[in-house]
């Protein structure tokens, strides 16, 4: 209990600092010879139901108390050194992961709506209910290094696959063939992004010195392929046309076009 | 809450991570480099230290230190690859808590005292006191007041040169193994069924194969290498290939499996009896009929044998504890029994007396017709219905899957491959249900042939190569040999050139009774070999308090501080694998060896050493006089004057006799094998290390390793038990024994590829083994004295054998079945794994996997710290619904890796009567949120 006490009061006050810190950055002054960051970064991990993260930056008031209430530990303050805006949360899941709870108590207590029930809000019958559904965060992705991942070597763990909180859905195993060996199989993890969360236990159980399954935010690990090509063999891709955007292009008329004809003659 | 599960987390990360994350390899290993190999390593062979694979590994060594491991390209067993704990056989050598000294509980005056605390001695005063305290109990109790704790890993001439310690030195059988623990049933099944221990197949009957069963074996996280070959198998033909995984749970062998059959616990019992009958009754035609009448005597024994416990009016146990220990004298015969037992005329309600506690291994011959009415009950309907094991399945779907698992064992043209491990092993009919996998395979002809068979999976190192073959159980010898067969001793004493009657006919005993025994104060003295049965062993809080609390001395031979160490009063640091010659026997009969890689660290001596040292502290008139033995008329004889007649002296110790005698002095040292390396018990290592008398330890001067091989192989040899010379096995990657005219045997029994079935010459098969192959006659209800023996020479037995429950069943106090058992991740109870940073982060403590519905149902939710409850213990996990085990309703799952989580605890110990090994898979518990 000692323990946990003394934990509490070193986050405590570190707490404090950060909110010091954080007016003092709203206030535009600059702290010794660093600039303090308050910029949206697009490498940090951010908690559960994170609103979009250039948002976030600013609507987060670095009150702590996400952090408070993560009784794993997981979430952390920035601080100076952790590139990204000082005192908003954020975790490391190879130091520790969010272990997805089902009662989501870090983000119910944000004050600022930096922390958005509504993106994880379960829902029956397509309207949101009040309940969290954790399996709905999208912290980040997960992204396998195949160069480093020893299960692509041959070698059978899948540690990552086992730690997955959506094992089988999030992480599923892919078996090849071994002709090296002529006898074994590849047991390789592959991520499915659509139901991967980002929590950071398979990082975190990677056995490898550095781990070579990692999660990355969203927008940093991911691509995206334009709403103009849908898959033929799969039903289901349609849904993106409903996403589809005008295009805006640019306004040049054919004329426009044809009457710019005179570089054609140059020698150079 | 939130504080509750922060807590434990806290604590649990800081106390194990403090010894894991001091851990360092050092600097070189991230050197090696194999593009360059004049950086100065050497590889050299050697074998994985973990499970009963038996995956062969190529060894970095540099300045005395293991730099790094591969898997051995050359392996047949799995080429190069590994699993995970495998990839880190380097790291599991060099954790920050090694034990590098003998440390000892010392008082005040620096002298051994019960409640002192551990402070380093030296060799000598731990051997002075080890011998003090051996004669204590010697004195007092006589040859059984000592006890070893034994070990499937071992190495074979670790665990013969105990043997022989024990069983031609001391007179005493109190020498048992963990391997009792996990692979006692499968040893009961071999030896009455075959008449001889082990599998008639090999590995490569996964590539054979186009059918694998998995029964309770979650290979995929037990035996990775042979389930990425398993898999292989599947890709390689997806749609003649199947799978069917039964379990009581959904496991990782689900993953690939076709069918997952989830089962309620025992009832695996019933489903094999739904196989035989779907094969008597609906399909004779695909009975091989030839084979039957040639090859096999159909059998069956007694049902009313307890469940190996202790009896009720046991002092030690409480009133909650007698609930379940009342039916080891009597039992009520439960609605299911009453159908599968009714052919013995009982009906529900009746009591069953347990008659035949002593007598559980008895059986006799009946008809085939006998054996199809005890088949009877056992109809898709009735097997459906008491085995369905996930109260969501649909009655019609489970019974769909039975059929269809019948369908494919019965296919004419159809290979099927039966695997099993601890889940048909710790079971208290363990043997029954090893035995009706056999029936089932006997009765299709689908056994001992290349793609077909009933394969028992091992679980450790050397369970096949040490524990087994050496026989380093309380009531074998060396290569299938028992201490009760007056013959069998005789062979041994002449091998062994000890006198005659010089070994204990009674046998001694087993794991768990060696326990009981400290409990009872009947032994005194308890030595743990390579093994940590405080931790591993069933209902613990008996046995943790009685190390502690009870008049014993307690020595732990551990390379880690473990849970059997901290509860010793003696711990003596050991070197690990690679620190010392050593050979493995895998669970296909594959025999491996490896040399001396590096110098032990610190003080740690091997294992051996240890064994041998000890030895010369008795001699012959110490131990060669008469003694007495509790239960056995007479006890054991003075065979001074016949060693004296034999040229021994009274005078002479145990190590000139045993183990320094002309035959060892005539291995010499050096020889060619171990030209370039160490050997430590040979001639010492550099490190000037004071030995057991205080003087610097030089060696033996003659090669001990091999020695105790080339005399252990004469036991077997001749007698389809044969090995290779020593030199042999330092060229080769392994080799299948029987190793007749220096060639391996892949299939056992058949006459194709086994020389000893050709030699018996009775076609195309021969279950040549000697064991129990005289017995009674009888029918379905018993023996019939008067129509004498059947004599069954070359022949197998088919096995009736019935659904019974287990002792205890979950009810409205405890309504939750509990199962233990391991994760990929950890080794056994961990000592080793969980040293390695990698791994203990990959998998830090133990959880307990439970239903989502169950969660809710018992008001606890994911990730809660939870008690685990039993009527023997309890213990704190956090709560798991996700993740690697999805359990149904009613059963949650706890791995036994972690000693912060210590299961066993909760456990009950009660072990099947035949076999004497616990079931750790079964028993009643309640939860509640801690």
């Amino acid at each position: 209990m000692a323990d946990t006490q003394n934990m509490n009061s070193r986050r405590d006050a570190l707490k404090t600092m950060f909110r010091g810190a954080g007016l003092l950055g709203l206030g535009g002054a600059a702290w010794g010879s660093t600039a303090i960051k308050l910029k949206a970064s697009e490498l940090t991990l951010r908690p559960p139901a994170a609103i979009d993260e250039e948002k976030f930056v600013k609507a987060c008031i670095r009150c702590g108390t996400c952090v408070e209430a993560c009784p794993y530990d997981t979430l952390q303050l920035a601080n100076i050194d952790d590139h990204t805006a000082i005192g908003t949360p954020f975790f490391k899941p190879r130091l520790i992961p969010c272990y997805m709870c089902p009662d989501v108590p870090c983000v119910p207590v944000c004050p600022s709506g930096a922390l958005d029930v509504d993106i994880i809000a379960k829902q029956i019958d397509g309207i949101n209910t009040e309940e969290p559904d954790i399996n709905k965060a999208k912290m980040g992705v997960a992204v396998v290094d195949q160069e480093a991942c020893i299960a692509y070597w041959g070698i059978q763990c899948d540690a990552c696959y086992r730690a997955c909180p959506l094992l089988g859905e999030a992480i599923t195993l892919e078996f090849a063939r071994n002709e090296r060996t002529g006898k074994h199989a590849f047991l390789k993890p592959v991520v499915h992004r659509e139901i991967c969360t980002g929590c950071g236990l398979c990082e975190h159980a990677c056995i490898t010195e550095k781990a070579a399954i990692f999660v990355l935010p969203l927008n940093v690990a991911t691509g995206r392929v334009g709403e103009h090509y849908i898959k033929g063999w799969d039903k289901a891709d349609e849904e993106r046309l409903k996403n589809l955007k005008e295009e805006k292009t640019k306004k040049s008329s054919p004329e426009d076009v044809l009457n710019d004809w005179e570089y054609l003659l140059d020698d150079d | 809450m939130g504080i509750n599960r922060r807590d434990f987390v806290k604590t649990t990360a800081v106390a194990a991570a403090a010894t894991a994350i001091g851990i360092s390899l050092p600097k070189n290993m991230l050197a090696a480099n194999p593009a360059k190999p004049e950086g100065g390593w050497r590889w050299d062979k050697a074998v994985c230290r973990f499970c009963g694979t038996g995956c062969g590994i190529m060894v970095a060594t540099k300045n005395e230190k293991i730099v790094a491991v591969k898997g051995d390209p050359a392996a047949p067993v799995n080429r190069g690859l590994n699993c995970i704990k495998g990839y880190f056989n380097a790291k599991i050598m060099y954790g920050a808590d090694r034990l590098k000294q003998p440390l000892m509980r010392l008082g005040a005056d620096g002298k051994f005292s019960k409640d002192g605390k551990f402070k380093p001695v030296s060799w000598k005063v731990a051997y002075d006191e080890m011998e003090k305290q051996m004669r204590k109990s010697l004195d007092e109790l006589g040859p059984t007041g000592i006890g070893v704790f034994g070990s499937g890993q071992y190495t074979v001439q670790e665990g013969y040169a105990m043997a022989k310690l024990m069983k031609a030195g001391f007179r005493s059988n109190n020498l048992d193994p963990n391997a009792r623990h996990c692979m006692a049933s499968a040893v009961g099944a071999f030896i009455q069924t075959f008449g001889i221990d082990e599998p008639a197949g090999c590995y490569d009957d996964i590539e054979l194969t186009d059918t694998v069963v998995t029964w309770g074996a979650n290979m995929a996280e037990m035996h990775p290498v042979l389930w990425s070959r398993v898999t292989d198998r599947k890709l390689s033909d997806p749609n003649r290939v199947k799978i069917i995984n039964l379990s009581t749970y959904t496991n990782r062998c689900s993953d690939l499996a076709d069918v997952d059959i989830i089962f309620k616990p025992n009832t695996d019992l019933a489903i094999w009896n739904y196989i035989a009958r779907e094969i008597v009754y609906n399909n004779p035609e695909s009975m091989d009929q030839e084979f039957i009448d040639k090859y096999m005597q159909f059998t069956t024994g007694f049902v009313d044998t307890g469940y190996g416990m202790r009896t009720p009016d046991h002092p030690g146990f409480t009133d909650l504890e007698r609930q379940t220990v009342k039916k080891e004298v009597a039992k009520k015969i439960s609605k299911e029994e009453a159908v599968t037992l009714g052919y013995l005329g009982f009906k529900e309600g009746d009591t069953m007396e347990m008659k035949h506690r002593a007598k559980a291994n008895g059986h006799w011959a009946i008809t085939f017709e006998e054996f199809k009415k005890g088949l009877e009950p056992y109809t898709l309907n009735y097997v459906a219905g008491l085995a369905k094991g996930d109260p969501d399945e649909d009655l019609s779907s489970f019974k769909v899957k039975l059929k269809l698992l019948g369908s494919l064992y019965m296919e004419k043209n159809r290979k099927v491959v039966s695997f099993w491990t601890m889940g048909m092993n710790q079971h208290t009919r363990g043997v029954w249900v090893n035995e009706q996998a056999y029936m089932v395979h006997f009765l299709l002809g689908k056994q001992a042939k290349p793609g077909n068979g009933a394969f028992s999976l091992t679980g450790q190192p050397s369970a096949c190569g040490t524990a087994r073959e050496v026989g380093t159980f309380s009531h074998r010898l060396p290569a299938d040999m028992v201490v009760a067969n007056g013959k069998h001793r005789e062979v041994s004493e002449k091998l062994w050139k000890i006198p005659a009657k010089t070994l204990n006919p009674k046998p001694g005993s087993h794991i768990m009774k060696i326990l009981r025994d400290l409990e009872d104060e009947k032994i005194k003295f308890a030595w743990v070999n390579v093994c940590n049965p405080f931790m591993c062993s069933a209902n613990a809080n008996h046995w943790l308090k009685t190390a502690r609390k009870m008049d014993n001395f307690i020595v732990v031979s551990d390379s880690y501080p473990g849970v059997s160490a901290k509860v010793a009063d003696l711990v003596l640091p050991v070197a690990m694998i690679y620190e010392k010659w050593g050979a493995y026997g895998n669970a296909e009969r594959r025999t491996q060896h490896w040399k001396q890689q590096v110098v032990p660290v610190g003080h740690a001596m091997p294992d051996l050493w240890q064994y041998i040292e000890i030895a010369k502290r008795f001699k012959l008139k110490d131990v060669w006089g008469a003694q007495k033995i509790p239960g056995l008329k007479g006890g054991l004889p003075d065979v001074l004057d016949e060693a004296k007649a034999m040229g021994y002296s009274p005078e002479d110790t145990l190590f000139d006799v045993l183990f320094a005698n002309e035959d060892a002095k005539s291995y010499s040292w050096p020889d060619p094998i171990g030209e370039g390396f160490t050997n430590t018990e040979v001639e010492g290592d550099g490190r000037e290390i004071m030995g057991t008398n205080g003087e610097e330890w030089n060696g033996y001067g003659f090669f001990i390793h091999k020695y105790l091989w080339e005399e252990y192989r004469t036991f077997g040899e001749g007698k389809a038990h044969d090995y290779a010379d020593f030199d042999t096995y330092h060229k080769v990657r392994g080799l299948k024994w029987p190793v007749v005219d220096g060639k391996e045997t892949q299939w056992r029994f058949n006459s194709k590829y086994d020389p000893y079935a050709r030699k018996a010459d009775v076609g195309e098969f021969a279950f040549y083994g000697k064991a129990l192959k005289k017995i009674a006659k009888g029918n379905l209800q018993g023996i019939d004295k008067s129509a004498g023996k059947v004599d069954l020479t070359n022949k197998a037995k088919i096995f009736f054998r019935p659904y019974m429950d287990p002792p205890e069943m979950p009810d409205n106090d405890y309504p939750l079945w509990l199962c233990t058992g391991r994760v990929l991740e950890h080794w056994h109870s961990g000592t080793m794994t969980m040293r390695v940073p990698e791994l203990y982060r990959a998998v830090p403590e133990a959880l307990c996997y439970m239903h989502p519905d169950d969660a809710v149902k018992y008001k606890v939710a994911q990730g809660d710290l939870i008690w685990i409850d039993s009527r023997r213990g309890k213990v704190k996990a956090h709560v798991e619904t996700r993740g690697r085990n999805r359990m149904p309703k009613g059963s949650v799952y706890v791995p036994w890796f972690d000693e912060k989580v210590l299961i066993n605890k909760v456990c009950l110990d009660a072990t099947d009567p035949q076999s004497k090994q616990t079931d750790f898979k079964k028993c009643a518990i309640k939860i509640s949120k801690a």
